[in-house]
């Protein structure tokens, strides 16, 4: 096992990049600590699975290097790199059994055969599919499947890392946390570095340490869900992470004082003077709708969505959002907002500005 | 799917029963008349019950025939299915040169069959044939009119040009439908180029290469035309399959009798075969499906 360096990387599917906007893969500078459980969250097309397959060694950069711990191996194809992963559809060896499909990467590498029969059972009892080992893989369920390439991946005691490739698209719900749990338990047990790609924010952030989002090409923060939740780095993390996403107002920002288009709003730091598109952040968690004081908005719907209720209304003609506890009823003349002061990101261009210190 | 039960619908098949009926079964039945009787003409029939079968079956010429006639499907399909496969894989994936090569290797297949044996009689020919002249120049004694084996291997590597393009294409087909990741999956797997070949590109490929060796083993086992223009089934007997043999004993010596008996059977041969790959097919089918 070891800790993955990807320096100065970047990759483009072009041979002559000429643009930015040509780059799939933008220029990152980026660890992948030993033994850690990411998750690389992102929109589609953001360029994750670039970014999977040039770990994984089935694309090489256009430029930058990759390491595994003080190897460099941007050269070495993927059997040199002793990965694993996982892809999106269950890849299964149709016409082999389920024990000779777990037992497949072992044997190619010339191993033992009673170290492999050991491995394959302990493998297979992990997965839960002992009871099936002697079955042909042909005819299984997608899940069964998974598990079996799951299981593929994980059966190398000396695996690099071990990536997967949004691996429970076609599983069905019940079975997705199903999986999921179980991948947490095998990245306890063997402490491998996993990394995995998804575009579903729950899967992400109950899997993950760390949530690596990616934007256009880009990793835009990398954090724990709680960090991501809390302060987000750049407005894309913001609506992307959270249900329904951060709201969004165009502000001034001068001191401690946002001015928005016809209020002022204290936030809970001071604020260097901020240059370019100015904006404030706030999650619909923080806001609470009330009569009084507050800022101005026009409720246009509330949604029900079981444990809270989801209020969608417009401040100062741009959608805002609230989220308010089951039960709380919504009065005609809740017409006025109230926002956590401590709880308000200031974005310049998109990226946050971190608060002056000691204030 | 459920299915509304509805037997007045057998009636909008009625047009397409009377077609087929004077088609194929009508025709059929006079032939089943001709294997059961003997006839001196003036349409006057004798029963002769099961004699024609029963001479068929113990007919040294039929059994050389047929033999021949298994000898050079089994060799035709030994050596297309293999070189369509080993095409196949080796076939530009995508862009110009893919659609180059379809192209290419369709062109055989859509020349007609008297055609091509035209092509191959006078390639061959020593005098002026390409292939023929250049053997002969070569100081190579070949010469496909009197020599048995230079016939069939005349005849084979026709077959071979003319249709190992079919497998190929069919193959090619097959391998397209294999998803990227199986290959990624592999790599990764640390598999030899063999292990992707047995346990991902010919189970992937085993439904149509099926259908494949069903389509040529059809073919083959009921040629006709082609070595009919190249040999006329010479020199002697050596090229004489099956078909032209119940042709020759048909409207050669009118011994209609016989032929009609004989290719009864024939029928029935091909058609237990065909049922046979459909059975495995489904089986294979259903296994994939599960």
């Amino acid at each position: 096992m070891t800790q993955i360096t990807l320096s100065k990387l970047a990759h483009s599917y072009l041979a002559q990049p000429k643009s930015d906007a040509d780059y799939a893969l933008k220029e990152m500078d980026h660890v992948w600590r030993d033994g850690g459980a990411y998750a690389l969250l992102g929109s589609s097309g953001c360029g994750k699975t670039t970014l999977l397959n040039i770990i994984s060694g089935l694309l090489r950069p256009s430029q930058g290097r990759v390491l595994f711990g003080d190897r460099d191996v941007t050269d070495a194809p993927t059997t040199a790199r002793n990965i694993a992963q996982v892809f999106q559809f269950p890849v299964v060896y149709d016409t082999m059994t389920v024990r000779e499909n777990l037992a497949f990467p072992l044997r190619n590498r010339g191993m033992d055969a009673t170290y492999i029969a050991a491995r394959v059972n302990q493998i297979a009892q992990m997965i839960g599919m002992e009871a099936v080992l002697s079955r042909k893989a042909r005819g299984l369920t997608a899940d069964a499947k998974q598990k079996i390439s799951l299981g593929r991946g994980m059966v190398r005691e000396d695996v690099n890392a071990v990536l997967f490739d949004e691996p429970l698209t076609v599983i069905d719900p019940h079975m997705k946390w199903e999986l999921r749990t179980q991948l947490k338990q095998l990245h306890r047990q063997f402490g491998h570095t996993m990394i995995y790609v998804t575009h579903d924010q729950t899967e992400a952030l109950t899997f993950a340490d760390k949530v690596v989002v990616m934007y256009d090409g880009r990793v835009v923060q990398m954090g724990t869900p709680e960090e991501l939740f809390e302060t987000p780095a750049h407005t894309f993390v913001g609506y992307f992470i959270g249900s329904p996403g951060m709201n969004f107002i165009d502000a001034k920002v001068a001191g401690s004082v946002a001015h928005l288009t016809g209020a002022d709003l204290a936030l809970g730091a001071s604020y260097a003077p901020i240059t370019g598109k100015c904006k404030i952040g706030i999650r619909p968690e923080y806001c609470a709708l009330t009569t009084g004081a507050g800022l101005p908005v026009t409720v246009q719907r509330v949604e029900d969505v079981g444990r809270h209720r989801v209020i969608r209304a417009t401040m100062f003609g741009a959608p805002f959002n609230i989220i308010a506890p089951e039960g709380t009823p919504i009065a005609a003349d809740d017409t006025r907002v109230q926002v956590v002061a401590d709880k308000i990101n200031v974005y310049a261009d998109d990226w946050r500005v971190a608060p002056q210190r000691g204030t | 799917m459920e299915k509304t039960l509805n037997n007045r619908a057998w009636f909008l098949v009625l047009p397409v029963l009377v077609l087929v009926a004077f088609s194929a079964v009508i025709p059929l039945m006079t032939v089943v008349n001709y294997a059961f009787n003997d006839t001196f003409g003036n349409n006057q029939f004798f029963w002769a019950g099961l004699e024609w079968f029963q001479d068929a079956i113990s007919s040294e010429r039929l059994h050389a025939a047929l033999g021949r006639q298994i000898l050079f499907s089994g060799i035709i399909l030994a050596i297309e299915v293999p070189l369509g496969i080993f095409i196949a894989l080796n076939m530009p994936k995508s862009g110009f040169w893919s659609s180059f090569c379809l192209v290419l290797m369709s062109l055989p297949l859509l020349i007609p069959f008297n055609v091509v044996g035209t092509i191959w009689q006078i390639f061959g020919r020593v005098d002026i044939g390409l292939l023929g002249h250049t053997l002969a120049s070569l100081g190579i004694d070949y010469n496909y009119t009197n020599n048995a084996l230079d016939a069939w291997m005349t005849v084979i590597v026709m077959d071979v040009w003319h249709w190992t393009s079919l497998v190929a294409l069919l193959s090619f087909a097959g391998l397209q439908s294999i998803p990227q990741a199986y290959y990624q999956a592999a790599k990764i797997d640390q598999a030899s180029r063999w292990s992707v070949f047995r346990f991902i590109e010919l189970p992937k490929m085993a439904g149509v290469l099926l259908i494949a060796i069903l389509l040529r083993f059809m073919d083959s086992f009921m040629i006709y035309t082609e070595p009919f223009v190249v040999t006329g089934g010479g020199p002697g007997n050596s090229t004489t399959f099956l078909s032209i043999d119940l042709v020759k004993t048909a409207i050669g010596q009118f011994d209609l009798g016989p032929a009609a008996a004989f290719s009864l059977m024939y029928f029935l041969v091909i058609l237990l075969v065909s049922w046979v790959f459909y059975t495995v097919m489904v089986t294979l089918d259903k296994q994939e499906t599960k």
